[in-house]
């Protein structure tokens, strides 16, 4: 059965990301550390402290509300959908149907939602402050990735991530400006959407320039280990949707004989390895922005996108 | 068959009316009066349902109304969708009406009006002809503001009340001179004559123009929104409910049926400025709400967002229809009506919520709200639903209608116009800021109300609601959920009504495909289909719950909270509605607003508290309707001596006003 082939190359497809997404955390912490000429921690640490983490009891505040509660799963499930949903090895339309690049947006806005709202739960000044500036971020962010979609869209004629990342294999597609100006705000948008320097700095604590992890501030325990999971699958997730976009390169794919999962399994962990090693260097390279600065950044991406949608409707060689 | 079941149900709604007036006072007044608006609405929306699956046009004249015309009425699949959409809110209302109108102090003042204030809005949807119409539009508004003033005590209130009524008389006037207009030189009201000649291009666009300052002042387009977050919040919930669920949708049905079945406008420059003022409603209004933290005002800014998003749809199927792009056309329409239904619910279900949080606290003020999850969570966990889903946020309802709108904004291109093809990516950018301001905004509104810790004495006491509140809040919820799983069965509906207002439907926009995802057009391989990402959501929350049970350690253990090492006990450090949304004002509402903050920090050694003061001027309120209130007092004042004249005076003013008109009558004829 063909339908029964596909769902389980998404299913495997699910877990392999599940599977990665500490190791490119890993990875990136890793590079920064020995560009830092530290010797860092190894790469796999994340796993560690993943599984340090589900063995300890959980603290939950005395005012914590089942929201609270729950809400580290419910942001985990959002994430790892939006995750499966990204083309990882090849271009077969799998769940194509169920939700285009808006929708796999939409499941991490859901995400950050419930996220913004459990650190408001406990009623603490970190929370607060966490949540408050996290949702300006994105109230930015998210309308520069809309428009990037609007220019993809433009380009390949549709705004299902299978059908873009299969045009963009397609010899019809060159080198664009328009292109290029998408490829700079996406990863302005990944930059914030992940929390990275120069946004927020993911391994800062007792700072009031923190937004992710003020929110997190009152997770322990296995709510914690969910939570930290979901970042690091969101960074994936990125990581993932540039690599489709972006670098179109694979192994020639034969759907029809043996598929040559291997080869496209490590011509992908390439792709995402080389961009978390890019990523780190890019963090050990710059300073933190004041907050708010924040929106200038992200106001840049949105310019830049919509540059590209517009001058994609001027001619339709640029 | 159907219209007159729905007409004998309006025929009860004011029987009902009439009724209460007298049984008001009694206690089992309040339970007569909804119980039966409960049944009279179920009854019509049941009929209203099956109008709009049967597709079957009929009309009803009776003898009443102007001698030579009489009463008309008509159903046809635009009147029946908002039929469903006015009969449910009024079913739902009532019903949370039956548990919630114990906080009534003055049921005097709210159950007469109920009722008549629905049928107005049904018989507005049902008319056939500008003379029924104008007749149930004032109804209607009339009934409102009665209902507006139920708490007249309050001065707050009464400058509401005024300014109601003074805008919906202006748009009244507008409508009515967009039916003169319309009416053409042989003067004929009803619809039926009206949609036989289409008027030329300056006649549409008058018509146009008075449509949306008519429509449009009632449904809340910026800048006309000034009357909405004053009027709505302050009539009792369950009518702010009414008003910003479902009296709003009926403006937008006046303003369909005139635009796109009466007057058949169809020049693409008309349709621009359609877009152009729905991008920047939405984009305003989401940021007027920002900025609120009265729970009940904030929701009824979002109406005027979402208002604006349902004019970008309505504006884009003006525009696909106006260049002969049908299959693009139903899209936008499709995308707009299922969002006047999606609206519908959600706004109703958030105003429950907010009418639940003021019955229990008597607060609608959300700095001195919170942590009312632990003390009314069945209202929580529907208020938190309703806010899901008016934030756009998958697999909700709200998301399936935005996401449909943006799939119409992607076929911009298809435009020959550049004007267009240029606008409309501008509008998509507004419409997703919108959308992501929307979501920070009911992170706040539900964050402060629910969340954190109580900030007073009232929020700490409160209690759960009753259960009939609960009831109806429920069924609202999973109205939201369903349509946001299945929207392939909601847009099927549509199907008739957008072939009556664009000529076409969307691909599979047919009961075969209900469980099927949503096709916006068969140009592009784009779909969306909220039941299979439900059930891979529903699955990773399985799975992730499986593994937490194998592998984790389940223990939790209480503990006060971390907060760095240093919690603070007072509440009044947790962040409130303000702080929440202030770096939104900084970067966004200083521009908009010209939001300024000036601090005072006292000088060393002074023990004087530290004062911030933040002063947002309102554009609209600022721009336009300042400088007409000094207009008016300008010209009153310069008119002022005329009341001191002798009567010699008075009778030479009336000789020279005698001689001037008949001298115009001579030079005109």
């Amino acid at each position: 059965m063909a339908v029964t082939a596909a769902l389980a190359l998404q299913g495997a497809q699910s877990v392999l990301g599940l599977a990665l997404a500490p190791l490119v955390t890993g990875v990136v912490r890793k590079t920064k550390a020995r560009l830092q000429l530290r010797r860092g921690a190894s790469i796999f640490q994340p796993y560690r402290d993943l599984a340090r983490l589900l063995r300890k009891e959980s603290v939950l505040a005395y005012n914590a509300s089942w929201l609270f509660d729950h809400a580290p799963a419910v942001i985990l499930a959002f994430t790892w959908v939006a995750a499966s949903l990204i083309p990882v090895l090849g271009t077969e339309p799998v769940l194509a149907s169920a939700a285009d690049l808006i929708a796999i947006v939409g499941l991490l806005a859901s995400a950050r939602f419930v996220l913004a709202l459990a650190g408001l739960d406990i009623g603490t000044s970190f929370g607060g402050i966490g949540a408050s500036r996290e949702v300006m971020i994105a109230s930015v962010a998210e309308p520069a990735m809309l428009m990037l979609i609007f220019a993809l869209a433009l380009i390949a004629g549709s705004t299902h991530l299978t059908a873009i990342a299969g045009f963009v294999q397609s010899p019809a597609v060159g080198l664009r400006v328009s292109l290029g100006l998408g490829l700079i705000g996406l990863i302005m948008v990944a930059v914030a959407e992940n929390g990275r320097i120069p946004i927020d700095n993911p391994a800062t604590h007792l700072e009031l320039t923190m937004v992710h992890e003020a929110m997190v501030l009152e997770y322990s325990g296995r709510h914690l280990a969910l939570i930290e999971l979901a970042s690091s699958l969101k960074l994936l997730l990125y990581l993932s949707l540039i690599a489709a976009v972006f670098l179109p390169w694979s192994a020639d794919i034969q759907w029809a004989g043996a598929p040559p999962y291997a080869e496209q399994l490590l011509i992908y962990l390439g792709k995402i390895i080389g961009l978390a090693f890019l990523l780190g260097l890019f963090e050990v390279s710059i300073a933190k922005m004041r907050v708010f600065r924040a929106p200038q950044f992200l106001g840049a991406a949105l310019m830049l996108t919509l540059l590209a949608v517009l001058l994609r409707l001027v001619s339709r060689s640029f | 068959m159907i219209l007159a079941a729905v007409m004998l149900c309006v025929a009860g709604m004011f029987a009902v009316a009439i009724a209460a007036a007298t049984l008001a006072s009694r206690p089992f007044g309040r339970v007569f009066c909804y119980g039966m608006m409960a049944a009279l609405a179920l009854a019509a929306l049941l009929a209203a349902i099956a109008g709009l699956h049967g597709g079957a046009v009929e009309t009803l004249r009776l003898p009443v109304g102007l001698p030579w015309l009489g009463a008309n009425f008509r159903l046809d699949a635009l009147a029946a969708f908002f039929l469903v959409v006015v009969n449910l809110g009024a079913a739902a209302s009532s019903v949370f009406a039956l548990g919630y109108g114990r906080h009534e102090t003055a049921p005097k003042r709210v159950l007469p009006f109920f009722p008549a204030f629905i049928a107005g809005m049904n018989l507005v949807v049902l008319a056939d002809d500008a003379f029924m119409f104008l007749f149930a539009w004032e109804l209607m508004s009339l009934m409102s503001w009665a209902l507006v003033l139920t708490q007249d005590r309050d001065a707050a209130n009464r400058r509401a009340g005024f300014i109601y009524i003074v805008m919906a008389s202006f748009g009244t006037l507008a409508l009515l001179l967009a039916f003169g207009m319309l009416a053409g030189p042989e003067g004929s009201y009803a619809f039926s004559a009206m949609r036989g000649h289409a008027p030329d291009l300056q006649t549409a666009s008058v018509v146009l123009f008075l449509a949306l300052l008519g429509a449009g002042s009632k449904a809340g387009i910026v800048p006309l929104h000034v009357w909405l977050p004053l009027a709505h919040p302050a009539a009792p919930s369950h009518v702010s409910a009414l008003m910003s669920g479902v009296m709003t949708k009926v403006a937008v049905y006046a303003f369909v049926r005139i635009v796109f079945d009466l007057a058949g406008v169809s020049d693409w420059r008309l349709s621009a400025v359609i877009i152009a003022l729905g991008g920047v409603t939405a984009l305003l209004g989401v940021l007027y709400a920002l900025m609120e933290h009265d729970l009940k005002r904030l929701l009824a800014y979002h109406t005027v967002e979402n208002i604006g998003i349902i004019f970008v749809g309505l504006g884009l199927a003006l525009a696909f229809r106006a260049n002969g792009l049908h299959a693009a056309a139903a899209l936008a329409a499709t995308a707009a009506l299922f969002h006047v239904f999606n609206h519908s619910l959600f706004k109703s279900l958030l105003f429950f919520g907010s009418g639940a949080v003021l019955g229990a606290t008597g607060e609608r003020d959300m700095e001195r709200l919170g942590g009312l999850i632990h003390r009314m969570p069945k209202t929580a966990a529907y208020f938190l639903i309703g806010a899901a889903a008016i934030s756009a946020l998958p697999p909700l309802n709200g998301f399936a209608s935005e996401w449909l709108t943006f799939q119409a904004v992607f076929l911009s291109p298809q435009f020959p116009q550049w004007g267009l093809r240029f606008l409309a990516p501008a509008v998509g950018a507004m419409l997703a800021l919108a959308a992501a301001l929307a979501a920070a905004c009911f992170v706040k509104a539900f964050g402060i109300t629910f969340l954190g810790r109580p900030r007073s004495r009232e929020a700490q006491t409160a209690h759960e609601t009753d259960r009939l509140s609960l009831a109806a809040m429920a069924g609202l919820a999973a109205l939201c959920i369903v349509a946001g799983v299945v929207p392939g069965a909601f847009t099927a509906a549509l199907a008739p009504v957008s072939k009556a207002i664009v000529f076409d439907r969307m691909p599979g926009q047919n009961p075969a495909a209900l469980w099927l995802p949503l096709v916006p057009s068969l140009g592009n391989a784009n779909s969306y289909s909220g039941l299979i990402l439900f059930a891979l959501l529903a699955a990773a929350m399985a799975l992730v719950a499986l593994a937490l049970r194998i592998w984790a350690n389940g223990a939790s253990r209480r503990a006060p909270a971390w907060d760095c090492g240093l919690p603070d006990p007072s509440p009044a450090t947790q962040y409130g509605a303000e702080s929440f949304a202030q770096p939104i004002r900084r970067v966004f509402g200083t521009i908009a607003f010209r939001a300024r903050e000036d601090v005072f920090t006292p000088p060393p050694g002074d023990t004087a508290a530290a004062r911030i003061h933040v002063r947002i001027i309102d554009p609209a309120w600022e721009a336009l309707f300042a400088p007409v209130g000094r207009g008016v007092n300008f010209v009153a004042d310069r008119m002022n001596p005329l009341q001191f004249l002798t009567i010699r005076r008075y009778l030479m003013l009336v000789f020279l006003s005698l001689v001037f008109l008949l001298a115009v009558l001579a030079l005109w004829l």
